[in-house]
């Protein structure tokens, strides 16, 4: 689904990856750690089409297709989905505006008719309760006065309402309570399926009791280092990154 | 050789015009109206064509447009073939005002349906309540818009000769708007002159809407005034919609005074028009007064947009607040200059300002200004000023969501715009500005000749 071939990119002049190999296959988990700083949000948003970031060398292909051939707009409608480390607040753009007119653009984009008014009301409906999130919250400006863990779960449910095939969680469970984690985790495991894929950026292995990755990597200095089944992580939590740091430098 | 004559400077041309012509400007009004075209000269001379010199109007300079144009002046009314009323019939039907035609300036008694007006309440040509009602106009005539003050009201008050009088009596209410709509329509290059009169007795209620228009594609030097009295707990609101070509240089001037307990709220829609100046001054002549101005002005090309408020706290316990936006594309300009002056008996003031603008381009370019003079220490003043970008996070969030750049920066800009257009207080107008401003920023709002209403059809 995903083949990332030797990526380099820089932002404001500074190399963040420095040649990263990542192959995704469609019902996979995978979980990138590794220490702060070391590129895991540069990545992600350069999949998902930031354009601060610029792309030196190699390649990715989603689906088989070019993913820098792309905009960002078209690769979100291609099924690719990046849920913010931090989530931008936009005062005016009503939550409920905003979804419409995401989910009717992905549905214009894949010959479907628009959905009409009540029917995108009833779609709305199910996915909150899915993930859980109140009312209040999708009567407001997106993300506007959100804390921080409401902003989290609001990623996941514009997750729950786009339905991508590759999802990629940039630090979802941070800021979440124990229950709201628990609650966005059973959302991300009730949306994964044989089809399609997810990436979960996290520093805890907690998130990895819920979600269950099939491989771990760990991203230092613009590299993946280290990969690994889900024993990888128990093992960051128990000793830090210091012994992978003395390997890489070894 | 060819004999070179020295360029007669834009001030005596004017002031020639006005010589030349007095006897025609004056025929038929009182003298007090005639007499006040001295001074208004005299004031005119001795301030010249507003220029980068001039005090307030450091933004725009006008001495090119003044010096370069030699139009007709309205001096009559111009006869038209159509019935103004029937072009600019509204269909929607929710929407139902009170209808009042001004055309070059001119009251078109022939398009207004005085029958329908509510009872008790006066609207007419200006000019036949100077004659009909003259110790009403006398008493504000020249007070509120000062023209010692303002080189725009002097010129304004040396020609003025008709536009609309409104007067409502204490304790009445009127529910549905009075839309005054000012078309220019000529055949030839037009210089118009309007000057209106609201009166809204005490504890009263009555809400305004200004709607300007152009019908042709000459250009249009359009300049209109109004005075307005708002007594005791009166509630009065003023709408205006400029949606003018762009070839118009439009010079607009509210003046308000306001009595005690009395509320006023404005929102000025700057669509379209080439140069435009908007002046509102109000002068908060009563305790507990509040007054709620706004503006939107979407430019693009060469337009240039500047707004001027002027706020007089003059006694306790009084409050203003002003929020002011533009959204400037292309090469245009705008400006906003927000004085608030709270004088020394004016305890317990509340004055708050903010203006927050947007350039979409590099070429465009806006000014802000705020001008507080606070000569009291009990008051609670505020005032912010921005002038920004659209925000790159926020428009790659939309992307990153399946929407579209085009798609994506229209949601922000609207999204800005919005907070201004929730100021509007009739449900259906703001609806139809919604609308209108969302085909603005798309484009599709060009050079409109119909009614602002009429265009969302
Ligand atoms: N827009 C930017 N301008 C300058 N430097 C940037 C920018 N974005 C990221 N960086 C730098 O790139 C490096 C990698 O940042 P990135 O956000 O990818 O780290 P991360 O692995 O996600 O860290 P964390 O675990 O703290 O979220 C950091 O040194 C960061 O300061
Ligand atoms: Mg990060």
């Amino acid at each position: 689904m995903l083949v990332i071939k030797d990526l380099y990119a820089k932002v404001e002049g500074k190399d963040i990856l420095k040649g990263i190999n990542l192959t995704v296959n469609a019902g996979e988990v995978h979980a990138i750690m590794g220490p702060n700083g070391s590129g895991k949000s540069t990545l992600a948003n350069v999949l998902a089409g930031h354009t601060n970031f610029e792309v030196t060398h190699g390649t990715a292909t989603f689906n088989g297709k070019d993913i820098f051939e792309m905009s960002a707009d078209v690769r979100a409608k291609e099924g690719l989905f990046l849920s913010f480390q931090y989530p931008v607040e936009i005062p005016g753009v009503s939550m409920v505006n905003f979804l419409k007119t995401a989910v009717n653009e992905h549905r214009k984009y894949r010959n479907q008719k628009e959905l009409s008014a009540g029917d995108f009301l009833k779609l709305m409906r199910e996915k909150k309760e899915m993930v859980q999130i109140d009312s209040q919250l999708t009567n407001r400006s997106v993300n506007e006065g959100f804390s921080g863990g409401e902003k989290k779960k609001n990623e996941i449910f514009q997750m729950a309402m786009l339905e991508p095939t590759l999802a990629i969680l940039d630090e979802t469970d941070s800021g979440l309570d124990i229950d709201a984690l628990r609650i966005v985790s059973n959302g991300v495991n009730m949306l994964k399926n044989k089809n399609n894929a997810t990436i979960l950026v996290t520093h805890y292995q907690r998130l990895l009791d819920y979600i269950v990755p099939d491989f771990v990597h760990v991203l230092y200095e613009g590299r993946i280092v280290k990969s690994a089944g889900k024993e990888l992580a128990i093992e960051l939590e128990e000793k830090g990154y210091d012994w992978i740091k003395k390997e890489v430098e070894a | 050789m060819a004999e070179l004559l020295e360029k007669i400077s834009a001030v005596d041309r004017i002031s020639n015009i006005f010589v030349a012509n007095q006897t025609m400007v004056g025929e038929g009004l009182p003298a007090w109206v005639n007499q006040a075209r001295t001074p208004a000269l005299q004031a005119f001379q001795k301030m010249g064509i507003p220029s980068f010199r001039t005090e307030n109007y450091k933004y725009s300079d006008l001495t090119r447009l003044f010096e370069n144009e030699n139009f007709r002046r309205s001096f009559k009314p111009d006869l038209f073939d159509v019935d103004l009323a029937e072009v600019f019939s509204c269909d929607v039907p929710e929407f139902d005002t009170h209808l009042i035609l001004v055309a070059n300036g001119w009251y078109d008694e022939k398009s207004t349906n005085s029958e329908l007006f509510p009872k008790g309440v006066i609207i007419k040509s200006l000019r036949k309540a100077m004659l009909e009602n003259a110790d009403l106009v006398e008493a504000y005539y020249g007070k509120l818009a000062k023209s010692n003050e303002d080189p725009l009201t002097a010129i304004n008050t040396i020609f003025a000769q008709d536009g609309v009088f409104i007067y409502i009596p204490d304790n009445v209410q009127i529910s549905k708007p009075l839309q005054i709509i000012n078309i220019l329509r000529s055949e030839d290059d037009l210089f118009v002159t309007q000057r209106n009169m609201i009166i809204a007795g005490k504890n009263s209620q009555a809400k305004i809407m200004l709607c300007d228009h152009t019908l042709t594609s000459q250009q249009f030097i359009n300049s209109n005034i109004t005075e307005v009295k708002i007594g005791e707990d009166a509630v009065v609101d003023i709408y205006s919609i400029q949606n003018q070509h762009n070839k118009t240089a439009s010079f607009s001037g509210i003046y308000v005074s306001q009595d005690k307990g009395s509320t006023l709220s404005t929102n000025a829609m700057t669509l379209h028009g080439g140069i435009i100046r908007n002046n509102l001054k109000i002068s908060l002549d009563g305790e507990h007064a509040s007054a709620n101005i706004s503006g939107l002005a979407l430019s693009d090309k060469n337009q240039h947009v500047d707004n001027y408020t002027s706020i007089e706290h003059l006694k306790p316990n009084c409050v203003s607040n002003q929020l002011y936006k533009n959204i400037l594309d292309d090469s245009s300009t705008g400006a906003f200059t927000g004085r608030i002056h709270v004088s020394p008996y004016a305890t317990k003031t509340a004055a708050y300002q903010r203006n927050n603008n947007v350039l979409l381009t590099d070429a465009a370019k806006m000014n802000t200004k705020p001008q507080l003079v606070i000569d009291n220490d009990d008051v609670k003043c505020s005032h912010g000023a921005t002038v920004g970008r659209i925000n790159d996070e926020a428009l790659f969030y939309l992307q990153a969501r399946g929407i579209n750049e085009k798609e994506a920066r229209l949601m922000l800009m609207f999204a800005f715009a919005h907070e201004v257009l929730a100021e509007v207080k009739i449900d259906k107008l703001r609806d139809v500005i919604d609308q209108l401003v969302n085909k603005r920023l798309r484009g599709e709002v060009s050079r409109c000749h119909s009614c602002a209403l009429d265009c969302i059809r």
